[in-house]
């Protein structure tokens, strides 16, 4: 029964990797190469076994059939294997910590994948100007930590912290908790150095080492984005930020969808520079998580929504005295009906439990669809009530969470995964699940697009959402990055079969 | 049952400790601070036992600087029901011993008539674990510590279970007692906010240490305060064989 399961899945949620055929002119991976790679790469360069992990995404949602992982070492391998596989005609997929959401980090077909794992040796840091040079297979969260030590910290954070890597989270744009706060990864990246994936394997040196320089084209950002599209990212050159030495969380019980816009409002007044997460929850996924995951709410009686509000600055007087005025206005004003300030850092720990386990709650409801959409704040939620009532019995449940203060809506839709027999499969499981799907596709793409949003706020296009990427843009763009791409993948290489 | 709750202002567990530069303590300033979280656990003890009935008042304490008077009002919106502050500057505040806080406590519960004091069983800056045991020998009082489970004995007694090594030990204890709280003996609740806003007018009292007459000229002397040894890097090794010719080299097995 269990190894039945991923084979109905991956024609139920791989849309792209059914259709889009095997482009044959791509060669297939044959022993002469594979001794050329570990002629120069050497043997724990190169691998042939054991790859099922850098073949399938974490969510488990999407597999490849590639049969070969390669680790280079530095730029210059990375350089040596982009030019002969461009002369060989040999399709390529780079892979950081493999954690995107739309499968743009693994191989459709048989991509060979180049891993930037053993890229990690370089790490510059200057605690002056808060400049950052390091290689681009650095863990997010080990970056962070390098940086504690000069009191500065990474500009975003995000769940996958502990495996996502800088040169992924730079080609992915990663968004994160922090964005409202700090800004896109557009506000901190100066510079990277990128291999192209042409017969020389050319290394470009994009941007530069220093704050302000408007002197190019603004290259190093054509790459911010850019999915493996364009060039492999070795290197990365960004600013970071001071450290906040004192951190405030508090979670806030609120009874209508527009209030929560309010809190919003006066959050961004009054809480201003030390504002750092506005993140939203809706009782759906609050319930989710106390069943699947027995986490309890933080506040006492439940409300149809909740928001974690975050600050961070460097007096924590100042920083209190702020928050504390700020909650005060929001009783007086009967904007919230029940919250709870963390009184410590374990307080505040519950707190981001519940909005970070979130992702995996979901998961175990069996069957879980993530939408990552954008929208303007009145149509933020109405989204849920639609698509509640479009998938009815359908779907198990309809749960929203989110960066709300940045319009981003993490809807998820849940159904069950039952245990039937293998005859009662089909019936049982297919027909339900083919209907929610038709339920929800295209409509909620094109829902988004005409309620003035975005089809992917953070986590991209990848495989996801190819057959739904002209949604919302101008042929006119399309055609603008297929010519760019061919620019830089004159033999179309590099990640094919997804985003562009 | 009238009870008194001990509460310390303490740096946050989270937040990494960094030795002063000239090795005389720790660095507190600008770093975030919070409820000792076993006194925490005690005062939610005490709360609990008054939504029982069994306790009729609850008053929390704490010693310490200016900013001693946050982690009160924390306490009045966790659910005490007055506050009381005995002051010191930051400067005394950081060579207090336990032995000057248990008499503090003493000269209140002396003042005041409690039936109990509730502590946390040490305090997680300096790890002391003294203040309870002291307190109840300068009371004269039965002591019941590191506290897992607390309920009524009957007749004026109270019934307490504390967590040993190998098992769990009952112990039934007279009425007025000095209890210290274990990690285990409940989940302290959070302060919300409707309850802050209330705990703004509970009374908090502040008394100055010169008042209860109490002596703090410290009985010890800190010479240094140093960062624990780094630890050594590790290697890798190729093989099993590599890793016993290393361990054999080191002398840890026998050639």
């Amino acid at each position: 029964m269990l190894n039945i399961l991923p084979r109905i899945r991956i024609p139920l949620r791989c849309y792209s990797a059914v259709l889009t055929a095997r482009n044959e002119n791509f060669a297939k991976v044959k022993q002469s190469d594979i001794m050329a790679f570990e002629n120069f790469l050497g043997k724990d360069g190169v691998q042939k076994d054991d790859i099922s992990n850098h073949t399938t995404d974490w969510t488990g949602q999407f597999k490849g059939h590639g049969s070969l992982v390669l680790y280079p070492k530095s730029t210059d391998e990375v350089s040596a294997i982009l030019a002969y596989c461009s002369k060989n005609k040999l399709a390529v997929v780079p892979q950081g910590g493999n954690t995107g959401l739309v499968g743009g980090s693994i191989p459709v077909h048989d991509e060979i994948i180049l891993s930037m794992n053993k890229i990690s040796q370089q790490f510059a840091f200057d605690d002056t100007m808060g400049i950052l040079k390091c290689d681009a297979g650095f863990i997010l969260e080990e970056l962070d930590n390098k940086l504690a030590k000069h009191g500065y910290m990474m500009p975003f954070d995000l769940g996958a912290k502990g495996s996502c890597q800088i040169g992924g989270n730079i080609a992915t744009c990663a968004g994160g908790i922090r964005l409202i706060r700090y800004g896109s990864l557009h506000a901190h990246l100066l510079g990277v150095t990128v291999v192209l994936p042409d017969e020389q394997g050319s290394v470009l040196h994009l941007g530069s080492d220093i704050r302000k320089d408007n002197t190019s084209l603004h290259t190093p950002h054509l790459f911010l984005g850019s999915e493996g599209q364009l060039g492999v990212i070795t290197s990365v050159t960004m600013t970071a930020v001071p450290r906040p030495k004192s951190v405030q969380s508090a979670m806030l019980g609120v009874q209508s969808f527009e209030k929560c816009c309010e809190v919003l409002k006066l959050a961004k007044s009054r809480l201003c520079e030390v504002l750092s997460s506005f993140e939203f929850l809706d009782d759906a996924i609050m319930e989710c998580l106390k069943t699947n995951l027995g986490l309890h709410p933080v506040l006492n009686s439940p409300t149809p929504f909740s928001i974690l509000v975050e600050t961070s600055g460097s007096n924590e007087d100042h920083d209190m005295e702020k928050m504390s005025a700020f909650l005060d206005e929001l009783l007086s004003k009967k904007l919230i009906v029940d919250g709870v300030l963390a009184g410590s850092s374990a307080d505040a720990a519950k707190m981001w439990k519940l909005r970070e386990s979130a992702p995996l709650a979901v998961t175990r409801d069996g069957y879980v669809y993530k939408h990552d959409v954008s929208l303007p704040l009145n149509s933020y939620y109405e989204l849920t009530n639609v698509m509640k009532e479009r998938c009815g019995d359908l779907a198990k449940r309809v749960v929203t969470y989110g960066h709300l203060g940045d319009g981003n809506t993490h809807l998820n839709i849940t159904s069950s995964k039952q245990n039937e027999n293998l005859e009662k499969l089909y019936v049982s499981i297919l027909i339900p699940i083919l209907l929610l799907i038709f339920r929800m596709y295209p409509f909620l793409y094109e829902w988004v697009v005409a309620h003035g949003g975005s089809i992917s706020a953070e986590h991209g296009i990848g495989q996801l959402k190819l057959p739904y990427s002209n949604l919302g843009k101008e042929s006119e763009e399309r055609l603008l990055t297929k010519k760019l791409k061919n620019i830089f993948d004159p033999n179309g290489i590099l990640n094919p079969y997804k985003m562009i | 049952m009238k009870i008194l709750v001990g509460v310390k202002r303490v740096v946050d567990y989270a937040v990494k400790i960094r030795v002063k530069p000239d090795r005389s303590g720790v660095v507190t300033e600008g770093v975030q601070h919070s409820m000792n979280p076993f006194d925490e656990i005690a005062l939610e003890e005490a709360v609990k036992l008054k939504e029982k009935k069994i306790a009729t008042e609850v008053i929390a304490f704490s010693l310490g600087g200016p900013k001693s008077s946050e982690v009160l009002r924390t306490a009045l919106a966790k659910g005490a029901d007055k506050a009381i502050h005995v002051q010191v500057s930051d400067d005394e505040a950081a060579k207090l011993e336990s032995f000057h806080v248990a008499k503090a406590l003493q000269k209140i519960v002396e003042h005041e008539k409690f039936d109990a004091v509730f502590l946390g069983k040490q305090a997680i800056d300096d790890d002391s674990s003294q203040t309870a045991p002291m307190l109840a020998g300068l009371l004269d009082w039965p002591q019941a510590l590191y506290a897992s489970k607390v309920e009524d004995g009957g007749s004026g007694h109270m019934k307490v279970t504390r967590e040993i090594d190998g098992g769990l030990d009952t112990i039934k204890v007279k009425v007025p007692f000095v209890l210290s709280a274990d990690l285990r003996l409940n989940e302290p609740r959070y302060a919300t906010l409707p309850n802050i806003m209330k705990a703004k007018k509970k009374p908090l009292k502040a008394i100055p240490i010169k008042d209860l007459g109490i002596d703090i000229t410290p009985q010890t002397e800190t010479i240094e305060v140093t960062e624990p040894p780094v630890r050594q890097a590790g290697g890798f090794v190729e093989d099993v064989s590599a890793l016993v010719a290393k361990l054999k080299e080191k002398g840890f097995v026998k050639a």
